[in-house]
């Protein structure tokens, strides 16, 4: 539980935090620490540097003008106590509630948790389901992440060894759109051995428009179940379309298993998690 | 008006707080990993990657010349030191010894296994200079499972004990009568049930310090210890082979042990020879992987029972036949575990008129196995409460109804159940079992239980019964001893008990508190049995510098045995100081009485000398009666006659979920007999916690190793200590049958609840799936077995 030598900075602004990684490419940004720095108390990871981010001004905050606007280093205490996130996106406190314990959500950080892409996390599921966006800054410039395409594998990501995320948004939810994360969690870690976000949005005659269905857990990567969401379209949210849609939910997706869960259970607990989701977003209509 | 001695508040019964807790609770407690020494210099341990090697090669080399060290050894640097000794091994049969050396020395058992030791100036440059170290393996193949093991052509761990196995001991009636009696047996019922293995996971690791003294010659250990006298005995003269009167070990405050901490460990001598060597103080603290790796684990029995019993479920015979799987080498008391500790107390509450318990001790490539919360009797008490829930379903009578009808009756005690247990001391099993059933509402659950199946609904209710008997104060040294179990020493406890010139006192036990708090519970007693203020008594522990020798606390022994130590040692400072009263008011000492801290002739208590005044007059002693020394202290090393034997019911509700196998507890009610209790709040605690970690068993817990040996659980991220959100608030209760073993009547707390509570959870579980025709599932719950169990009974 000691790690290697290491340098630590604290940058007062991103473009410094930017030339300190660009200067030392084994330099890692610190933004809550609750993964990272567990990892180098095992040597697991072995950055020459951290460069922590929680001094960095503008880095922090919510704003909710239809499209919702969070600051990467706003803790998951911060979103689940948000009045005006719980108003507006209400899976979003609901589910900082639900990440680790209480020590983790005082330093745990949204950009952290996206920037770290943990195949376990919570906020990359809701982050997929969400349809959100992250805005981030490197060396060669400022550039925005969709949803779909942050998350390349097993804590990888498309953002550059330099880039850093500033802000994730999420899209001003349509009238009539409803949402729900279950969790199933690990008893030991308290990840998700398997998590299911969903977003339906549908037609005042409840005719869902479009579903978004996010697997977290189960996968080397938060990932999107395409197949349940196709399943969904076009129909209304009833015990028979959820239970269509729950049967096709790990229809493509790529499994794995471990001594506590195997790929097979998991497989199943995703049909579950998916058709106890969608009811709970039904039951909210 | 007549004059009265003030009968004074009694502390005895009352649940004070704590008084250990505050400093606990601030952050003022010294825990081994605060101490800090002039010149401190830091150990780290470069622990085997592989379950099953010989070392070609280790070069050290690169680690010597890394900034800050101090210095590297290997197992070759200490081969002229002893390996750790085996001191209890199973009495009447031949047991194949192999312990562990400090530093592997030559081959490797285990992933875990210390094979080198880096000391430098910080505990940083150590962990560096870890990663310099280069070994060479000859890797071979390793076996972790007790039932692989045995089989031929497995791979062996040590050339004198074949087939892996450390020892072979049975008890209860021959084998050949106890098949005859389950031929004969009405209903007949055989399981195999596995009782998987934990990983103790005390709050605080293990740690040591090391100093030694070139002036003096001492040496002194400060160790995370639950027995120091023990541990200075054996570094002293079993390891070191350094004169006893020059060790000196202190066991600072201790963050929870739960047995693991009993044990010798290859650090404790390490940290001595590494200090003479280097003549700098060293420090040693695992990390929990290391814990979790090489500290030791518990329970790993695989057993097959057969049970005959008649058609109303009376249990008519019982053999067992279990594999304990030991580790890659024998701890300190590995071997009674499984033996003296769970096969002589298989018969559980019950009056079985044939028994038959075969075990096999096992060495495998894993972590050594020895005495963990409950210590055998949960293993048994797992093994006789399914047994009974068995019964249950093969004949179609109430789990309650099966423990009633089998219960040993209350004029039966003491009463021998025949299987080389001593009798046990007292007890009274079935209104523990009625009241619990009553808390629970047992009828109204059953009838609902019934409605749920009815109805398809989503969550199957589970109602799971454990009544338990356990033994606690294992005594006379004369039966655990070398003479009689094989215990390799005696198990009694002593007390210092000195009252000062100031009339304040001090008690010294022999006895160690690592989270049971000793120091509120005696000096409560010894404020009642002398008449003195709680405040005005300290309770001293855990330094065997001028301590009389104490065997530690484990096997909820501290009170009954050091207690009881405590209470003579008071009653001999109580007469004396009823003699000193007689010569100051000038009174035939049989005229005098000593009551609520005041001596006084009998009828004239106006006239009292209080204990106050006693004290001065013994210690400034210029006026003592002919004969009497000055001073005013007692030392007591009480043996007692017998163990005692608490008790109870334990029921449990759980709802399983049908569509993912998750498991809920919903209510959690115990029964516990502990005799009678010197502090509620403190024995409540001890149950709290013993629940938790018994229903966690039950739950969540288990040690996994791959087929290679390496240990997948080796983090708090795999290892599923829960966590108290995740139990429900549990509705306690007590029935109270003192024991006649010792004067206080109390029988013992610190681990009835983990006895009781494993069972009990996994009888509701099962409860839950009975009516899909399961009978047994084991443990842990997780929600994939549970899941795949009525998948496979459903399809």
């Amino acid at each position: 539980m000691f790690p290697n030598q290491f340098d630590f900075h604290r940058p007062a602004s991103v473009d410094e935090a930017i030339a300190l990684l660009t200067a030392d490419p084994d330099a890692k940004l610190l933004a809550g620490g609750h993964s990272l720095v567990p990892a180098m108390k095992l040597r697991l990871a072995s950055p020459s540097a951290l460069v922590d981010l929680s001094g960095v001004e503008g880095l922090t905050g919510i704003q909710t003008n239809g499209k919702v606007t969070i600051g990467a280093m706003t803790t998951y205490a911060a979103l689940r106590d948000s009045k005006e996130l719980a108003a507006a996106l209400p899976i979003i406190p609901q589910t900082a509630d639900n990440v680790g314990d209480p020590a983790v959500q005082a330093r745990g950080t949204i950009g952290g948790a996206l920037a770290h892409s943990d195949p376990a996390a919570d906020f990359t599921a809701i982050f997929l389901a969400l349809n959100g966006s992250v805005d981030v800054t490197g060396s060669g410039g400022s550039r925005t992440i969709g949803a779909d395409d942050l998350f390349v594998d097993l804590f990888t990501t498309d953002l550059a060894p330099d880039e850093i995320i500033t802000s994730v948004s999420f899209p001003a939810q349509k009238a009539g759109s409803v949402s729900a994360y279950e969790k199933f969690r690990h008893p030991a870690s308290g990840y998700a051995v398997v998590g299911i976000a969903v977003v339906v949005n549908a037609g005042t005659d409840g005719v869902v428009d479009s579903a978004r269905i996010a697997v977290t857990g189960a996968t080397s990567k938060a990932t999107r179940a395409t197949a349940a969401e196709a399943a969904l379209k076009g129909k209304k949210l009833t015990d028979e379309s959820i239970a269509a849609a729950a049967a096709v939910a790990a229809d493509g997706l790529e499994v794995n298993g471990d001594h506590f869960a195997s790929a097979d259970y998991r497989r199943h607990l995703i049909g579950v998690l998916t058709e106890r989701a969608l009811k709970r977003a039904a039951a909210a209509q | 008006m007549t004059a009265t001695v003030e009968a004074p508040q009694k502390y005895v019964g009352q649940p004070l707080r704590r008084r250990e807790d505050p400093k606990l609770m601030t952050g003022a407690g010294r825990f081994l990993d605060d101490i800090k020494l002039p010149g401190m210099t830091y150990a780290a341990v470069l622990r085997s990657p592989v379950a099953h090697a010989n070392i070609r090669s280790i070069d050290t080399s690169r680690a010597k010349a890394m900034p800050g060290v101090v210095g590297v050894f290997t197992g070759e640097d200490l081969a002229e030191v002893n390996p750790l000794p085996c001191a209890w091994q199973a009495a009447g049969v031949e047991n194949f010894v192999n312990t562990p050396r400090l530093l592997a020395l030559g081959a490797v058992k285990q992933v875990g296994d210390p094979i080198a030791v880096v000391v430098a100036e910080s505990v940083y440059q150590a962990n560096d200079a870890l990663e310099a170290i280069e070994v060479e393996f000859e890797e071979l193949p390793a076996v972790t499972d007790a039932r692989e093991a045995i089989k031929d052509g497995a791979p062996q761990l040590h050339a004198n004990a074949v087939g892996n196995v450390v020892m072979h001991w049975t008890c209860g009636k021959d084998a050949a009568t106890v098949d005859q009696a389950l031929a004969e047996a009405e209903v007949r019922v055989s399981q195999a049930l596995t009782n998987q293995r934990l990983i103790p996971t005390a709050m605080e690791t293990r740690g040591s310090v090391g100093q030694y003294d070139a002036g003096t010659e001492e040496y002194t250990l400060w160790a995370t210890s639950q027995a120091p006298h023990v541990h200075k005995l054996l570094v002293a003269a079993f390891i070191l082979g350094v004169p006893e009167q020059k060790v000196r070990v202190i066991a600072p405050d201790v963050g929870g042990g739960f047995g693991s901490k009993i044990f010798m460990y290859f650090d404790y001598p390490l940290v001595l020879w590494l200090s003479k060597k280097l003549g700098r103080p060293v420090k040693y603290m695992e990390d929990r992987t290391e814990n979790y790796l090489h500290t030791t684990h518990g329970r790993d029995h695989q057993t097959d029972v057969e049970i005959g019993a008649t058609k109303d479920g009376q249990i008519t015979a019982l053999k067992v036949t279990t594999l304990a799987n030991l580790g890659a080498y024998l701890s300190t008391v590995a071997p009674g575990i499984p033996t003296t500790l769970y096969g002589r107390m298989i018969a559980g509450c019950y009056k079985i008129p044939n028994i038959h318990v075969d075990v096999r001790g096992v060495y495998s490539n894993t972590a050594m196995v020895d005495a963990y919360r409950g210590a055998g009797r949960p293993e048994a008490t797992y093994v006789i409460e399914r047994v009974c829930d068995l019964v249950a379903d093969a004949t179609g009578v109430d789990p309650a109804d099966v423990r009633r009808r089998n219960f040993i009756q209350p004029e039966d005690f003491p009463f021998d159940t025949g299987i080389g247990m001593l009798p046990y001391d007292s007890g009274n099993y079935a209104p523990a079992l009625d009241r619990a059933q009553e808390i629970i509402g047992y009828e109204q659950l059953r009838a609902e239980q019934a409605a749920r199946r009815q109805n398809n609904a989503q969550k199957l209710l589970g109602i799971g019964v454990s009544s338990y008997v356990e033994v606690c104060g294992i005594a006379p040294s004369k039966w655990i001893g070398l003479g009689g179990e094989g215990w390799g020493a005696g198990l009694y406890e002593s007390a210092m008990v000195r009252v000062y010139l100031t009339g304040k006192v001090t008690v010294t036990t022999g006895s160690l508190p690592h989270g049971q708090g000793h120091e509120t519970s005696f000096a409560q007693m010894v404020a009642d049995e002398l008449g003195v203020p709680y405040e005005d008594v300290e309770v001293e522990h855990s330094d065997t510098k001028g301590a009389p020798f104490g065997f530690g606390t484990y096997g909820s022994r501290s009170l009954a045995v050091g207690g009881t130590a405590i209470h003579k040692s008071v009653a001999k400072i109580r007469e004396k100081a009823r003699l000193l009263a007689a010569h100051l008011l000038e009174a035939a000492p049989e005229d005098v009485v000593y009551e609520n801290g005041k001596a006084y002739v009998k009828g004239s208590p106006e006239a009292a000398k209080t204990i106050q005044d006693i004290a001065l007059q013994a210690h400034i002693a210029y006026n003592l009666p002919e004969g009497m020394e000055p001073g005013l202290e007692a030392i007591t090393y009480y043996d007692p006659p017998n163990c005692t034997f608490p008790f109870g019911t334990h029921i449990s509700v759980v709802e399983v979920d049908r569509d993912t196998g998750h498991v809920d507890l919903i209510r959690y009610v115990a029964v516990d007999d502990v005799g009678n209790v010197i502090n509620p709040l403190i024995v409540d605690g001890q149950l709290h916690g013993g629940i938790a970690q018994g229903v966690a068993q039950a739950m969540w817990e288990g040690a996994v190793y791959t087929d290679d040996g390496e240990l997948v659980t080796a983090t708090m991220n795999e290892y599923a200590v829960p966590k108290a959100s995740m139990f429900p608030m549990y509705e306690l209760d007590r029935t109270v049958t003192t024991t006649p073993v010792n004067p206080m009547g109390a029988k013992g707390a610190g681990e009835a609840g983990t006895i009781g509570s494993t069972p009990c959870v996994a009888n509701a579980v099962v409860d839950a799936l009975s009516h899909l025709g399961i009978r047994h599932l084991d443990m842990p719950y997780t929600p994939e077995r549970v899941w795949r169990a009525m998948q496979a009974a459903t399809a």
